[in-house]
């Protein structure tokens, strides 16, 4: 099963093109769909309401995605999930709230702009009344500190949030009970969960009197399970036989670490959380050239620290895989939030020159895809590849067809090497690469070295060898350009105007250009960012409208295929505020430059 | 000089009378004493003179960046157990650049052998003060004489954990020789300073220096005593030579990692991914 696909899918029809500042009811998706987002403090023990909400609702075989905000602290602030409920597949972020769970006081801004005379805001009055009554809404009174006091402690509110949860759903009030008892080995424990979660339900039911706010969809797909950016990331780079893991605590980088840490055993692999990220990458490069399948992750300031690591393992021709999860820098910038401002820093990084693979995961599937692929590359090339997610991909998250860890392709096993062996041998005609060999398998000794080298690996200032020695590692470019991965394809097949994309942009795009029903404009969303592929340079070549959507200020990837291409964008639709697009946003933003073409356009 | 299975026949490009030759011979006989496969001794250094000496050796040599042989080593050691890891570089190298991965070497305690050449100055860059250069050296950057305190890596080690700490000299082959010789076969973290002249940049730690401001201790003591190490390893004038400290070995980096937890110690590039166990999690 190819696991890039090409294809180009239809587009269903739905509205035609807006005027923006139009109202954004006018051009939701008709398909029924219910946002929920949760707003508590952190280390309120939200998290236990938000995963028994989106397990049941998965369960009853709702589609759910879910996405996380939260601010740089342990305690207190005001962070946010968003939860949406559909009969239809969803997997972007949207602008939307239906029902708002405030749950503390002090709701930010990007909360409160969302909420309209259609959100329910439910929670403890006691607290919240006067907040809510001064963005002059009502809201419903929940009384959980009470209710879950008379329970027996606090602790209970957020299990009846979850029963009122599946009470708006209709779920049945024992929808969650295994989940419970999972969860809470305790029998009184798991009891008092139980009876807390019923007090929800029959409230949550109260209030959608017996009509549940949608209707209950055919029995689940069965095969799915839930995954994040995260642990998709993970056991993609797991699939692929990492076994080398090490980092230095950073958000959104450590996620993916993490998840590594806690299933080592399962991985086989070695995790270790080092000093700083020099010693990170470093101890990487010495695990990869004595044979390990190593990563490093990390996040935008983390990763600067690694640029001469990097430039180590580019001379010494070492496979290392980078996971750079971006977050709004410049320096430590907003450290929590999303942005896709390190293209430029990852394509550059690292003084010298040498190749290396750059891969932007689309979603969840596809971060699990080019994980495996990214360890590919950089053992077949002896390169370096660099994974560049966000925290919105990371902590996003929806149900996804099972991904088979036999689709990744299978670690390359170094050569058993012979007396005389050269590591940096120069390659046949018409190959790329030396044989990789590793210290203690065969015959030859290996050598490494950060200096320009013979290809025994020994420091040279011999010019010729110099020469062609910066050749030999440039020149596995033209194999990896041939390899790159495709762009997909989304849209009609005659379109004058080209939507681009990287990363993690495409989903809440793809939703955005769906409801838009472009009839002549088609998105092209590109997974490998560098090299470019052959079908990426045909696309972008073509004589038509090229509008480039990105997470960052200046449009990094436009002015990538600029320069690599000699064509960029001619408009930007650009957001940098620490948030990811949501699909109202796109939608007015891209709604705006598409009807200022129609008008002009006059038939085509 | 003995003929060993580790000798290097091309050019050396130290300077004549440089203290790295002893060193360099020191190790050789180690390793030959050792009757290690030098097919399975890797030798790695970051940048500096004596980095350069991974480079001089027949062995799997490997060269990396300034200050950072250390995570090198120590990724090398726990990607495949069955070699011989040693690090090896200057003071500037190892405490310098390199001081914070030294203190946490230290405390992850992989089972390497890190052998520092100690001529208190920067040779390759041409004789500036290191981090051990003794207070009112003048130097081209400190034309006035050093300011900084001189760090004492001994008792640095001793304080981050180590279980083998030594110091010796490279007036003296055959003890150094020894004392290497046990810092390898020692489980776990091993640090050995070692003393040496720079001939070109430093003109107070000289050969005569050395002589005269050195002692070994005696080689059949008790090193067990942490205390007294810490004490030891205080001393001046003179400057006590041998092992310091030597502890009875405790659990490697290596030993700590789920691959080998359970006594399996093929390499990690002979592993195949954990599919089935993948798997299982997703079900």
């Amino acid at each position: 099963m190819p696991i890039y696909s090409e294809a180009a899918g239809p587009f269903c029809l739905i509205f035609d093109i807006p005027q923006g500042g139009k109202d954004m009811d006018m051009i939701h998706a008709p398909e029924p769909d219910v946002t929920i987002t949760f707003c508590a403090a952190a280390g309120l023990g939200l998290q236990t309401a938000e995963d028994l909400a989106r397990q049941m609702l998965t369960k009853a075989g709702y589609c759910v995605f879910t996405a996380r905000e939260y601010m740089s602290r342990v305690r207190g602030g005001n962070n946010s999930t968003q939860i949406r409920v559909s009969l239809k597949p969803v997997r972007a972020y949207v602008g939307r709230i239906d029902w708002l769970f405030a749950l503390s006081p002090d709701l930010r801004s990007n909360i409160t702009e969302k909420i309209t005379e259609k959100t329910k805001i439910l929670g403890d009055a006691s607290a919240m009344r006067d907040e809510i009554s001064s963005l002059g809404r009502e809201m419903i009174d929940l009384d959980l500190a009470k209710r879950a006091a008379d329970l027996g402690s606090t602790k209970f509110s957020s299990m009846i949030v979850a029963g009122f949860i599946a009470g708006i759903f209709m779920l049945g009030e024992d929808t969650a009970d295994e989940l419970i008892e999972k969860r809470f080995a305790d029998a009184v424990l798991s009891d008092k969960n139980k009876r807390a979660f019923r007090i929800g339900y029959q409230l949550g039911m109260e209030h959608v009197k017996g009509q549940p706010v949608l209707m209950l969809p055919d029995k689940g797909t069965g095969d799915e399970i839930f995954l994040d950016g995260n642990s998709a990331a993970a056991l993609g780079a797991a699939s692929a036989g990492c076994n080398y893991i090490t980092a230095y605590p950073m958000s959104p980088g450590t996620g993916v670490f993490s998840y590594f840490a806690k299933n080592a055993k399962l991985f086989d692999c070695a995790a270790e959380q080092v000093e700083d990220e020099i010693s990170a990458i470093n101890m990487a490069v010495g695990a990869a050239y004595a044979g390990a399948r190593a990563m490093v992750t990390t996040s935008g300031g983390g990763f600067a620290l690694m640029c001469e690591g990097l430039s180590l393992a580019g001379i010494t021709e070492t496979p290392v895989v980078v996971h750079l999860a971006q977050r709004p820098g410049p320096a430590t910038g907003l450290a929590t939030r999303t942005e896709q401002a390190d293209l430029e820093l990852a394509l550059y990084a690292g003084h010298g020159e040498f190749p290396r693979a750059l891969y932007a995961p689309l979603n969840v599937e596809s971060a699990f895809a080019l994980a495996g692929r990214a360890f590919h590359t950089a053992h077949k090339y002896q390169v370096q590849s660099i994974i560049l997610t966000d925290q919105y991909l990371l902590d996003s998250g929806y149900p996804v067809a099972k991904p088979d860890p036999s689709s990744v392709p299978a670690p390359i096993p170094p050569v058993r090497t012979k007396n005389g062996y050269k590591r940096y041998a120069f390659p046949a005609e018409g190959e790329y690469i030396s044989p990789f060999g590793v210290p203690g398998f065969g015959e030859g000794f290996v050598s490494f070295d950060s200096h320009e080298h013979t290809e025994e690996a020994h420091i040279t200032e011999d010019r010729w060898i110099r020469k062609s020695m910066v050749e030999k590692r440039l020149k596995k470019l033209e194999a990896m350009s041939r390899e790159a991965l495709p762009p997909r394809l989304h849209g009609p097949e005659k379109y004058d105007t080209a939507v681009i994309c990287w990363g993690s942009v495409f989903e809440p795009l793809k939703e955005a250009m769906e409801i838009l029903d472009c009839k002549y404009a088609a998105l092209i969303a590109c997974e490998q960012v560098y090299p470019l592929s052959e079908k990426f340079r045909r696309l972008i070549s073509l004589p038509c409208r090229k509008i480039f959507v990105e997470g960052n200020a200046t449009g990094q990837f436009s002015r990538v295929v600029r320069s690599l291409t000699g064509i960029g964008a001619d408009e930007t639709i650009l957001k940098y505020n620490g948030f990811q697009f949501t699909v109202e946003e796109l939608v007015e933003e891209l709604g705006k430059l598409l009807a200022a073409r129609e008008l002009g356009r006059g038939g085509c | 000089m003995i003929d060993t299975a580790f000798d290097y026949t091309g050019e050396i490009s130290w300077c004549p009378g440089c203290g790295d030759y002893k060193i360099l011979e020191s190790l050789k006989m180690a390793l030959s004493e050792l009757r290690l496969d030098p097919r399975k001794v890797v030798v790695a250094s970051g940048i500096g003179q004596a980095a350069k000496m991974p480079h001089y050796l027949k062995c799997n040599c490997v060269n990396g960046l300034h200050g950072r042989a250390l995570p090198l080593a120590t990724g090398i050691k726990a990607s495949n157990r069955h070699l011989t890891v040693i690090a090896v570089g200057g003071d500037g190298d190892m405490y310098g650049e390199g001081g914070n991965h030294f203190m946490h070497a230290i405390r992850r305690n992989p089972d390497i052998t890190n052998i520092v050449c100690n001529n208190m100055i920067y040779g390759l860059t041409k004789g500036q003060g290191s981090p051990t250069t003794p207070v009112g050296m003048k130097t081209p950057t400190q034309p006035f004489g050093v300011t900084s305190k001189p760090l004492n890596p001994l008792l640095l080690a001793l304080s981050c954990g180590a279980t083998f700490v030594a110091r010796a000299s490279a007036a003296d082959t055959e003890r150094t020789k020894d004392v290497i010789v046990k810092a390898i076969r020692h489980k776990g973290y091993a640090l050995v300073d070692i003393f040496q002249p720079c001939v070109s940049f430093n003109r107070t730690n000289t050969w005569q220096w050395l002589s005269k401001s050195t002692e070994w201790l005696d080689e059949e003591r008790d090193a067990s005593d942490k205390l007294e190490a810490m004490r030891l390893s205080m001393e001046t004038e003179p400057y006590p030579l041998g092992i310091i400290y030597m502890s009875e070995p405790e659990k490697t980096f290596e030993e700590n990692q789920a691959p080998y937890q359970a006594n399996d110690n093929t390499p990690l590039y002979a592993r195949a991914p954990a599919l089935e166990n993948i798997r299982k999690l997703l079900s």
